[in-house]
């Protein structure tokens, strides 16, 4: 599973004045201007409700926005985004393997050819030995895991990601936060990853995009750059820097919502 | 012993008691047999009359899982369509619902008169099916709308077609919802086949329900009673193989048959 990113000039994705509001409302998503660069990894924090959510869904494609355009490179969305809910959202009739087989069966890949595929998505996400489970089997770590191969399994330039870990344990959580820098770092994707949490933020990221409700609604407030090096861990988490960043960006966000 | 024995055990012996004490009521009480007939004349009566009872359980049997099996696939089918296009359900939907509260007592002269009367067990075929249709359009038009909206998303995201999305998100979502459609209408369409022969009487054959009226007009109560019996058993074996059916659908992942090691 290796996707090598083309060489390129331009950015990933370029939004310009892209804004969304819902039947007169006021918008969700006001005047957002951004460039995605290829294989970076950032984070959208903000508050409940500032619309980072809303951003996500117009990026996937699941909604189309009121105002301004998204540029992809190279014309048209990719058909394969990888896209992680905030539940595992698996079929619950279906077994982990069928899980992660589903996006290249509506791709219209048999099973068979499907299948070494499939158990290796499981693999690189830990699953590899209970590729039978129905989800109400697993643990819901591993259904989050099930719902990342999934997201990996069409080999996906882009991978989006809906607060995925927020309802799992602490200590779930930071393992599942390792396990996707390593995905990320192994793979080459570029992943947008929203949270509320500002430790995973800044644990994860390269760069933060701060949103906020007060300053102006659905707007990014600030875009910080996390330029400590890669691979991150429990060294990282420790070390007065970290707490440094998580300061900034805690800051940025209050500044934000005065 | 496990807590399943005693689940079947005491409601058997309420049972047996309860037959006992009806048997020696009537005995002590010497009440007459086309008032109360005992336990033991009515089976005795089931006896002398097996052949001809056991000929109209089928009949009324054959209509009932006609009337159902036609009940799902057309419950099935019409709620399928209606998922697929808001406007045929806004066009359909209250004519449905229409026929299901109007009285099927109310509607079988007018049925009986448009097949005609040398086609009376068309007649009971449709007004079984009317009784036991609306609970499979209802259930499963339902469980095709709860489906999860990220999943929803999901597909969308992946491309998937409307057939696709029908046949391998939808329909599986909803498979709780049908089965249990299916278990109210299996119980309706019995009913909806015995309440028809009532109103609209017998076509070729003699189904228990017109048994039940013949055998009342002659005073033979212990034979109304054997009828009934038929009919209750009837009832429960069909109410029994539809929540087989169901258990076995649903055990390994729906949340309402997962035995939970309790």
């Amino acid at each position: 599973m290796s996707t090598s990113p083309p060489a390129s000039d331009g950015p990933l994705l370029t939004l310009s004045g892209v804004g969304k509001s819902y039947n007169g409302d006021a918008p969700a998503v006001a005047d957002v201007t951004l460039s995605i660069e290829r294989g970076s990894f950032i984070s959208l924090v903000g508050p409940s409700g500032c619309g980072k959510s809303t951003l996500l869904r117009l990026i996937a494609g699941l909604l189309q926005p009121s105002q301004g355009t998204l540029d992809w490179e190279g014309g048209d969305r990719p058909d394969d985004l990888g896209f992680v809910f905030q539940d595992a959202t698996l079929l619950p009739w279906a077994s982990a393997f069928d899980n992660v087989y589903m996006p290249l069966k509506l791709k219209g890949v048999s099973r068979d050819a499907a299948s070494s595929k499939v158990q290796e998505a499981l693999i690189r996400v830990g699953l590899g030995d209970v590729p039978d489970r129905l989800p109400r089997e697993l643990s819901g770590g591993m259904r989050m895991r099930v719902s990342i191969a999934r997201a990996l399994v069409t080999e996906p330039p882009v991978l989006l990601m809906d607060e995925p870990f927020a309802a799992l344990d602490e200590f779930t959580r930071e393992k599942l936060d390792d396990d996707l820098l390593t995905l990320w770092r192994d793979l080459g994707w570029t992943v947008i990853f929203v949270t509320h949490s500002v430790y995973e933020s800044v644990y994860l990221s390269e760069r933060i995009l701060v949103m906020s409700t007060e300053a102006g609604p659905g707007q990014i407030a600030d875009d910080i750059h996390i330029d400590a090096p890669y691979p991150r861990g429990l060294s990282f988490r420790q070390s007065s820097a970290y707490f440094d960043r998580c300061k900034a960006v805690s800051a940025a966000l209050r500044d934000g919502d005065i | 012993m496990s807590s399943s024995f005693f689940r079947l055990l005491i409601p058997m012996l309420v049972g047996i008691g309860a037959l006992l004490f009806w048997e020696a009521a009537v005995t002590i009480g010497d009440v007459p047999k086309f008032v109360l007939p005992a336990p033991s004349v009515i089976g005795a009566a089931l006896l002398e009359n097996f052949g001809s009872l056991m000929s109209a359980l089928w009949v009324t049997l054959r209509i009932t899982l006609l009337a159902f099996a036609l009940a799902v696939v057309g419950g099935v089918a019409l709620a399928i369509l209606f998922s697929q296009s808001r406007l045929i359900e806004m066009a359909l939907f209250p004519y449905a619902i229409i026929l299901q509260v109007t009285p099927v007592v109310a509607i079988a002269p007018l049925i009986l008169i448009w097949v005609g009367f040398d086609n009376v067990n068309l007649a009971l075929l449709i007004l079984a099916w009317i009784v036991a249709f609306f609970p499979i359009l209802s259930n499963t038009t339902l469980g095709l709308r709860s489906v999860d909206h990220n999943l929803m998303d999901l597909f969308t995201l992946y491309g998937a077609t409307r057939w696709q999305r029908l046949w391998s998100l939808q329909l599986p979502a909803a498979l709780p919802y049908i089965l249990g459609g299916m278990k109210i209408s299996g119980g309706l369409a019995l009913i909806g086949a015995v309440v028809a022969e009532f109103v609209a009487g017998s076509g070729s054959g003699t189904g228990l329900a017109w048994r039940i009226i013949e055998a009342g007009n002659r005073l033979q109560v212990p034979t109304m009673f054997a009828a009934l019996l038929l009919l209750s058993l009837l009832g429960i074996a069909i109410f029994f193989a539809l929540t087989l059916l169901e258990h076995l659908a649903l055990r390994r992942w729906h949340e309402s048959a997962v035995n939970r090691g309790s």
